[in-house]
């Protein structure tokens, strides 16, 4: 198959025409583009790094489950179940980075920007800066989930009954956010001004970070696992219903007394989102396999694919925008050119 | 029913292996993981170290109970079992079945409820059993000075009494006796250094619907003449006599002595009359929201008026499935069976509100 040259029609249902599809084989967890290449987690050992004209490239990372993986763009951080913690770079070179003596799981990982990686073991989170240094700091729980904040080396973890934000380099107590539940991902807002951490009930919980200002978002049918901001960070989109559910975080006050935009309904939930990194619109992959493109202003929608044999797993677009990479949790995959 | 049957199929055995500290659980788990039988096992265990057998699939777990937001205390789930068997998942078709051990002061309930609550849990696992390892020496001695002790009996689908080799035949006696006084309808095994067949502990589909157990106490299965008392044996004292005459299924052709555990019971309800759904399913609920605290393992096979299928539950504590599980066979008896174990249980109210349900 080719990919369409004809020139964009205004009124496209359907960009089916310019999928190439990518055959992985075996499940896939994530999928992230680092330089021009999609790299594709799959669930055990091996990251497929594939090019936009189809070629494929299998770099094994891991000599079992990849239990977390992480990417800024320029490398893939994974954690494992060997115990390891592992990079693979834009040229397809995987090196260790870290070995846990007790070859216990790696549940989380965390990139930050300028270079420095964040990784948790049960209760132990580390941090290892640019420097290489490595400090740890235990969560009263085991730890769900690691961020790094976009500016300064401050980590936050989520766990049990809240989130603990630290900077590894500073001797002050670490803070606190509280809330009662178990709290398994967590992500800052671009704009530092907000986290949020999604839970293991049906609910994300947020906190405006100058006040600890508590946000619920409730009202999922199914656990929220796929979160996407807006460029910008004025939206939130995410997966756990059967339509895509994006809260406003423009405001000062985030999304607190105010109602999602709920856009693209379909007889099944949504399992994956990733909004266009420049543009007004987002992808959204479906429990059924299908994708769709959702303009935030209107709710018009594109189908990239119409159906599919498992759900979608994973979505991620190109920093320029113009490729979206897709991967069904059995293996099926592809890349679909804008 | 086929839907069902494949749906369960393709999910995960688990089994929660419970017992008291020394019992002989790190013994069973040695045997599973070490014997020859072509299967291979993920293993949860809570003490690293202690199975001495390397394997990329022997995990070590936190035991984090952690409570559900939603307002029920005793509606608790393992935090980390939630996250390993997620990453379990990502190994299917690595491994056969998996294996929770808890540490030996642990409540198996939160163990069992996560396979209740969690939606990714429920979809690509299912519990199998809980199987309690008791120590026959010391077994009689922590039931009265261990809480967990009697919460692990009660739970179990599958009791192994094990170290018969260090007590008499009187003392294996009472000791079981004090185990039926608490839960009549698990099966139980004597071994020696856990000599148990392991198709007897493993994939026993003790908490599968299809399956759910034909609700006998374990100790009358053998019984070929009408024994359905109900329980009726006058509370009053422990050592409460009342012999069976039966032929156990062991060589010892004695009378069982049966005690009446004062904290924690097992009571079990019979109709030959249909049950009406209307009635008996908000009653059912009702019960378990109010006193769901106190009751541990309820399940039961149900005939319901004007309705052809048989329809089976079971729960823990407050947490309920249920679902209608197969046509009811021409000649087959009609009978609703229940059965709770619990602490204190509120029998009088429970036998009361079960009448009630009858069909008018």
């Amino acid at each position: 198959m080719t990919i369409s040259s004809a020139p964009q029609q205004n009124s496209i249902t359907t960009i089916g025409e310019r999928v190439r599809p990518v055959a992985i084989g075996t499940p896939v967890a994530a999928v992230y583009f680092i330089g021009d290449r999609a790299a594709f987690v799959g669930d055990e050992e091996t990251i497929t790094l594939v090019s936009g004209d189809g070629e494929k490239v299998a770099a094994t990372v891991h000599g079992g489950a990849i239990l977390s993986s992480v990417s800024d763009g320029k490398r893939i951080i994974t954690g494992g179940d060997d115990g390891k913690v592992v990079a693979l770079d834009m040229k397809g070179e995987s090196s260790v980075l870290v070995t846990d003596a007790k070859r216990r799981w790696i549940d989380n990982v965390a990139v930050h920007p300028d270079g420095a990686i964040a990784w948790s073991v049960g209760k132990t989170a580390f941090v290892r800066g640019a420097k290489g240094e490595d400090k740890s700091i235990e969560a009263p729980s085991s730890v769900g989930g690691l961020a790094f904040a976009p500016k300064g080396l401050r980590l936050a973890l989520a766990h049990y009954n809240g989130v603990t934000l630290w900077f590894p380099n500073m001797t002050a107590q670490p803070e606190r956010l509280e809330w009662a539940g178990s709290h398994l991902g967590v992500m800052f807002s671009p704009d530092s001004r907000f986290i949020v951490t999604a839970m293991h009930e049906p609910a994300l919980h947020g906190w405006r970070l100058a006040d600890a200002q508590h946000m619920q978002m409730t009202g999922y049918p199914s656990r929220v696992k796929s979160l996407s901001w807006s460029p910008g960070g004025k939206a939130l989109a995410t997966s756990g219903a059967d339509r895509v559910v994006v809260w406003p975080f423009a405001s000062k006050d985030g999304p607190m007394d105010k109602e999602p935009l709920m856009l693209a309904q379909l007889q099944a939930r949504v399992t994956a989102v990733a909004f266009h990194p420049t543009q007004d619109f987002l992808a959204a992959g479906y429990e059924n396999g299908v994708i769709l493109m959702v303009k935030i202003a209107n709710g018009a929608k594109v189908a990239v694919r119409r159906d599919g044999d498992a759900p979608v797993a994973a979505l991620a677009w190109n920093a320029k925008g113009s490729m979206l990479a897709f991967a069904l949790q059995n293996g099926d995959a592809g890349l679909a050119e804008l | 029913m086929s839907d069902v049957n494949a749906s369960a199929s393709t999910k995960i055995p688990v089994t929660v292996l419970t017992g008291y500290l020394g019992a002989g659980k790190t013994t069973l788990l040695n045997r599973i993981l070490s014997e020859n039988h072509g299967k291979k096992y993920a293993v949860i265990v809570n003490e690293f170290g202690e199975v001495g057998i390397d394997n990329d699939l022997i995990i070590g777990a936190d035991e984090e109970v952690f409570e559900m937001n939603n307002g029920c205390v005793c509606c608790t789930v393992r935090g980390d079992l939630v996250r390993i068997l997620e990453g379990l998942m990502k190994r299917k078709g690595k491994f056969d079945a998996i294996i929770v051990e808890t540490t030996g002061v642990a409540d198996p309930a939160p163990v069992a409820q996560t396979f209740f609550v969690d939606e990714d849990v429920q979809n690509n696992a299912r519990l199998d059993a809980v199987v309690t390892v008791a120590d026959a020496k010391w077994l009689s001695e922590r039931l009265k000075d261990a809480p967990e002790a009697k919460n692990q009996i009660a739970f179990a689908d599958v009791i192994v009494l094990n170290k018969t080799d260090l007590v008499s035949k009187s003392e294996l006696a009472e000791v079981e006796g004090r185990i039926r006084g608490i839960n009549p309808y698990a099966k139980l095994h004597h071994t020696e250094r856990c000599q148990v067949a392991l198709s007897d502990v493993l994939e026993r589909g003790a908490f599968d619907l299809d399956r759910i157990l034909e609700l006998e106490p374990d100790f009358l299965a053998k019984d070929d003449h009408d024994h359905h008392h109900d329980h009726d044996h006058h509370h009053d004292h422990h050592d409460h006599d009342h012999d069976h005459h039966h032929d156990h299924d062991h060589e010892h052709d004695h009378g069982l002595k049966h005690y009446h555990d004062e904290e924690m019971q097992s009571m079990s309800l019979r109709s030959d009359k249909p049950l009406d759904q209307e009635k008996f399913m908000p009653w059912l609920q009702e019960l378990l929201a109010a006193e769901g605290q106190k009751i541990l393992r309820s399940k039961g096979i149900l005939a319901f008026a004007d309705d052809n299928d048989r329809y089976v539950f079971q729960g823990v504590h407050m947490m309920l499935e249920g679902s209608r599980q197969r046509e009811w066979k021409p000649g087959e008896k009609r009978e609703s069976r229940v059965v709770f174990i619990g602490r204190e249980l509120p029998e009088a109210l429970i036998r009361e509100g079960f009448q009630n349900c009858i069909a008018a």
